[in-house]
């Protein structure tokens, strides 16, 4: 029986920002008339800074509330600033974009808002009620964000597809739930602990830790659960696929590795072997699938697939150091994807955006800053040192060996090698072929963000420290 | 195992009651009622659509739209009903949870009434 007094709010006061923040942005954008969609931007990246703020501010070690369904602990707080760091590149990304496309409307930004507000509930679900609950909210907003261009045939088809593979994964999820609560008889994390650790294992709670890892790998587009990423990334607008490509990804990876290491670790032999097999064919498609891609923005979905794999690899482990490695390797994708998108961003000319890799061609002899800052970020997804993306990948292979899992670390190194053909390639395209038509010059705001991240990227190898050492503090919370 | 099947005691009156008033009002028409067909009476009856037709029609969007409306409120009062009959029990706790949920709704349905989405022109 619950208590009926009234929960502690506090561990959510971020939540409760964005949801009232929402709120208060659809009625000021449907009862203003005229042009609103500017006043209803910046007002999302005030509430999103206001909820990072909070989530750093709310005092205290760990926080239960809501009778232990909700958690907010270290690993949350870190994720949740990660998530909303994507969610507010993607707003201010947008702005231009939207522009440019005669495509402004006022409801983008606060989607984005309501789906970090789903995001963040699903960091710190302790359940799998608020999992679920945090996951469908998430997911509904995204369903619409990626149909937001509704004239674009191509965009409703994204949304489309996303939305019917998107509710098949819930349903699976919602299934693996059901059962696990109907053999574990608890839907709480810790309770599914105690119950396993007790010798409470049985056949039907493996079925259920499979649907359940079947839906949170769709989320994360693992393979073989991948299928709608590129069509999805492709259609979608490009500032919606930037928010894609880091926000979601980051909160759903949290809620992978706590509902795995927190209700799941005396189940560890189980499971690991689903992580790894995936984790092994992510990162084996994520490299040969992109090598014969034209479209630079179906080529980021393969790098994104395989980027997930590499994460899963740390999750794969099962440790402490596994989860350090997944944290630091979740960042400095961020930092990567964030960069990556903001250059796509500014393939633009007078007669629109472009997106064919062959757009690129002499980059370099055009503009050579932004060839040399996109060539740094390409040969730091390749995995090359001294770039940030090198010691991303260090560490959850590192964690991997000391986990014994040879064959996985061994694997994941060889398709990394594959991988780096096509970001070779796109520098070869940008430096050595004829270069094509200038592009419009880049807005401030792509600069901005291309220069914060080239800054994260290219100067990780210097002070590696702070983010290692909060990476570790985080994955602690967990173990 | 009495004392179960005796709970169920009630389904079993329920499913027989149901059964002799559906059974009557079938059987009923046959006997007493005045009949005289023609093909349009024996027509089957689709709302508003020709019953037998290509499946692929295309039909005016706003007849979703008006269903999905519906559909949200239509689960509202289904999430009313298990709340109003144990309001005693979950106390001012369930008490504020629910405004808190009618008022999300309620600024739902000001932004659709805004965006125009229930004027049918």
């Amino acid at each position: 029986m619950p208590s009926m007094a009234l929960p502690n709010l506090a561990p959510a006061i971020p939540e409760i920002i964005l949801a009232v923040g929402a709120m208060a942005m659809l009625m000021l954008g449907v009862f203003r008339s005229g042009r609103v969609s500017d006043m209803i931007n910046a007002q999302a990246v005030v509430v999103l800074v206001l909820a990072a703020a909070a989530v750093i501010l709310v005092p205290g070690k760990l926080l239960l509330t809501f009778d232990g369904v909700f958690i907010l602990d270290d690993f949350a707080r870190f994720m949740k600033v990660l998530t909303i760091i994507g969610s507010l590149v993607a707003v201010v990304m947008s702005i231009g974009y939207f522009k440019a496309e005669k495509a402004m409307r006022f409801e983008f930004p606060i989607l984005i808002v309501l789906a970090t507000l789903g995001m963040m509930m699903m960091i710190s679900a302790n359940g799998l009620i608020a999992l679920y609950m945090g996951l469908e909210l998430q997911s509904l907003a995204l369903y619409v964000v990626a149909a937001i261009q509704r004239d674009s045939a191509r965009a409703t088809e994204a949304g489309l597809k996303y939305f019917v593979l998107g509710a098949l994964a819930s349903g699976m999820l919602l299934y693996g739930a059901s059962l696990i609560y109907g053999f574990s008889g608890t839907t709480e994390f810790a309770g599914i602990a105690a119950v396993i650790a007790g010798g409470g294992m049985s056949l039907g709670l493996i079925f259920g830790i499979v649907f359940l890892l079947a839906g949170l790998a769709f989320k994360v587009s693992a393979v073989p659960f991948h299928m709608w990423t590129p069509d999805v990334y492709e259609g979608a607008p490009t500032p919606v696929t930037a928010f894609f490509a880091a926000a979601p990804k980051i909160a759903a990876m949290a809620i992978f590795v706590r509902t795995m290491v927190t209700a799941f670790p005396a189940a560890t032999p189980e499971w690991q072997q689903i992580v790894v097999f995936i984790s092994i064919a992510s990162m084996a498609l994520g490299a040969f699938a992109a090598i014969g891609q034209t479209n630079i923005k179906r080529l980021m979905a393969y790098s994104s697939i395989g980027h997930m794999g590499f994460a899963l690899v740390g999750l794969a482990s099962g440790s402490l150091a596994g989860v350090k490695g997944v944290i630091i390797y979740l960042s400095i994708y961020l930092a990567m994807t964030a960069g990556t998108f903001a250059c796509i961003l500014a393939m633009r000319r007078r007669e629109g955006a472009v997106e064919e890799i062959d757009e690129l061609a002499g980059l370099a002899k055009r503009s050579p800053m932004f060839a040399f800052l996109l060539a740094m970020l390409m040969f730091s997804l390749a995995g090359i040192p001294p770039l940030a993306g090198f010691f991303a990948k260090f560490y959850v292979f590192l964690a991997a060996i000391e986990a014994q899992l040879y064959g996985l670390a061994v694997l994941g190194v060889l398709s990394s090698v594959v991988g780096a053909f096509y970001y070779l390639r796109i520098i070869k395209i940008m430096y050595f072929d004829e270069p094509a038509e200038a592009f419009e010059p880049m807005p401030g705001v792509l600069r901005t963000v291309l220069g914060l991240s080239s800054i994260v990227v290219i100067l990780f190898f210097l002070i590696p420290g702070p983010l290692v050492a909060a990476a570790d503090f985080a994955a602690r919370s967990l173990f | 195992m009495q004392d179960l099947l005796m709970d169920y005691l009630p389904i079993v009156i329920f499913i027989g009651v149901a059964l002799v008033i559906g059974l009557a009002l079938l059987i009923a028409p046959f006997l007493v009622a005045y009949q005289q067909p023609d093909p349009e009476k024996l027509s089957a009856y689709e709302c508003g659509f020709a019953a037998f037709d290509d499946a692929r029609m295309k039909f005016d969007v706003r007849f979703y739209l008006v269903a999905i409306l519906f559909i949200i409120f239509d689960l509202e009062v289904a999430f009313l009903f298990p709340w109003a009959v144990a309001f005693k029990e979950v106390g001012w706790f369930g008490f504020w949870s629910m405004m808190i949920f009618l008022g999300v709704l309620t600024i739902g349905f000001i932004y659709e009434w805004r965006k125009g989405a229930l004027e049918w022109d």
